[in-house]
């Protein structure tokens, strides 16, 4: 939540701000090294946005009005920037909450947001099952292989699909006899969660986007 | 890389009305979901769907190799659809999209909403539409994979138009509307052709080991089950 609310104050902030995005990049980069993630991480998950650094790298020579500098789109440039800038702090920003919070962590936010309790169930669903159903789907990879399979060129699809259709039927089969076992032991649709320490850690959690915020504020009376 | 191209929407790319709008269509939907989702399967909802999340985040991480080094994998909304139905298909995409944004920084945050509404809604309601109004037609196991084949096929370019819609809305980038729409469309009527041959494929091989666990043809002669084939362990 309160990573979500540092997204939405950095989002909002006008692009011609410079200073203030380097701030908002100062205090995120310095929860994050406090937290312990180390800067190879955060660069790892910053390659996600390469496709949208791409398109931005673009706008500066399609952007309307390309009298401005040295024949590039001024509107063009900005935006690029605009984009650029607040894609980073959005990926960094969840790397810090994907490296500091524990899934089951996550799970129990959810609930404390009001989230509809089916939705919260598939999550822990999801949360416990996915080790299991990745296990599993690493096995018959290497069974492929084992069988001198190797993925290269379309004609595998038929191969990998099936695989892929063998791997629903045991996945939703495995939720077959969870549910099965689950009501042996008297499920009802409702799942017990586990209380943990939230309400110790949003003081610190709140300072990201409390902190974005008065970043914000200067912002506006500095313009003022 | 399909996925990556042009799906996932990061922050600041839709300025903060249109991300607050498609959050609170995104919830309305999903919350008729959660309703709808209990008609469909009762208590068994959460397991199933759980599970059934799991295999499209695993289904994912398998890349179909297109030609000279690239490769791409699936998104999976027509495929949710067409194997649980549309309500608990929603939700299973959803929740993978979740899981995504909040450990894999993939797909902004802000940005949620809009990435639920064109691919976890948008993908999988046109992905069903279109399998139940062609499975009338067809009679066999490889009609109804063709089929679905097709809800694959278009629910690529739906779920990229969607995204058009939310950028003409609220776009912070200084594009033409005609130009964002001709690149997504084409770009992703290419990843359609690849999305809905695999979707195809995967519904075959699904329908031919348990035809009565696709939600898609539940209704039809098609959903009799097989005598089983043991399955060797792996």
């Amino acid at each position: 939540m309160a990573v979500t609310a540092f997204v939405f104050i950095v989002v909002l902030t006008p692009r011609e701000w410079i200073g203030a995005f380097v701030a908002y990049a100062v205090v995120l980069i310095g929860f994050l090294l406090t937290a312990g993630v180390r800067p190879g991480r955060m660069a790892r998950s910053l390659v996600l946005e390469i496709p949208f650094v791409a398109f931005a790298l673009l706008l500066p020579f399609v952007g309307p009005d390309p009298a401005g500098f040295a024949g590039l789109s001024i509107a063009g440039m900005w935006a690029a920037w605009n984009i650029l800038i607040k894609a980073s702090l959005g990926v960094l920003a969840a790397t810090l909450l994907a490296a500091t919070t524990l899934p089951v962590d996550m799970v129990a936010g959810l609930q404390s947001l009001r989230l509809p309790t089916p939705i919260v169930a598939i999550f822990t669903f999801f949360i416990r099952y996915v080790d299991v159903v990745s296990d599993q789907y690493h096995r018959m990879r290497i069974a492929q292989e084992a069988r001198g399979f190797r993925a290269t060129s379309p004609r595998s699809w038929p191969t990998l699909a099936s695989m892929l259709g063998a791997l629903f039927v045991r996945s939703f089969e495995r939720g077959e006899r969870v549910h099965l076992a689950l009501v042996s032991r008297g499920y009802d649709g409702r799942l017990p969660t586990p209380q943990v320490g939230m309400r110790r850690s949003w003081p610190i959690a709140a300072m990201l986007p409390v902190g974005a915020a008065l970043i914000l504020l200067a912002g506006w009376v500095a313009t003022w | 890389m399909w996925q990556s191209i042009a799906m996932h929407i990061p922050d600041g790319f839709l300025d903060v009305p249109v991300s607050l709008l498609t959050y609170v269509i995104s919830a309305v939907i999903l919350t008729l979901a959660v309703v709808k989702s209990r008609a469909d399967l009762d208590d068994r909802t959460a397991p199933l769907a759980g599970l059934t999340a799991v295999f499209i985040f695993a289904a994912q991480m398998i890349n179909f190799p297109v030609a000279s080094g690239t490769s791409g994998h699936l998104l999976g909304g027509a495929l949710a659809a067409v194997l649980v139905g549309p309500w608990v298909g929603m939700l299973v995409v959803t929740v993978v999209l979740v899981v995504q944004a909040l450990l894999f920084a993939d797909g902004g945050l802000t940005a949620l909403g809009a990435n639920v509404l064109n691919m976890a809604i948008v993908a999988t309601v046109v992905g069903w539409v279109v399998f139940r109004l062609g499975i009338r037609f067809v009679r066999s196991r490889s009609g109804a994979a063709v089929v679905a084949g097709v809800a694959g096929f278009v629910s690529v370019p739906a779920s990229a138009m969607a995204f058009v819609v939310e950028f003409a809305l609220g776009g912070t980038a200084p594009v033409s509307l005609s130009a964002v729409a001709a690149a997504m469309g084409g770009v992703h009527l290419l990843i359609g052709i690849g999305e809905g041959v695999i979707t195809g494929l995967v519904v075959a091989a699904v329908l031919a080991s348990r035809p009565d666990i696709v939600f898609g043809v539940r209704d039809t002669p098609l959903a009799k089950p097989v005598a089983r084939p043991e399955v060797a362990a792996v």
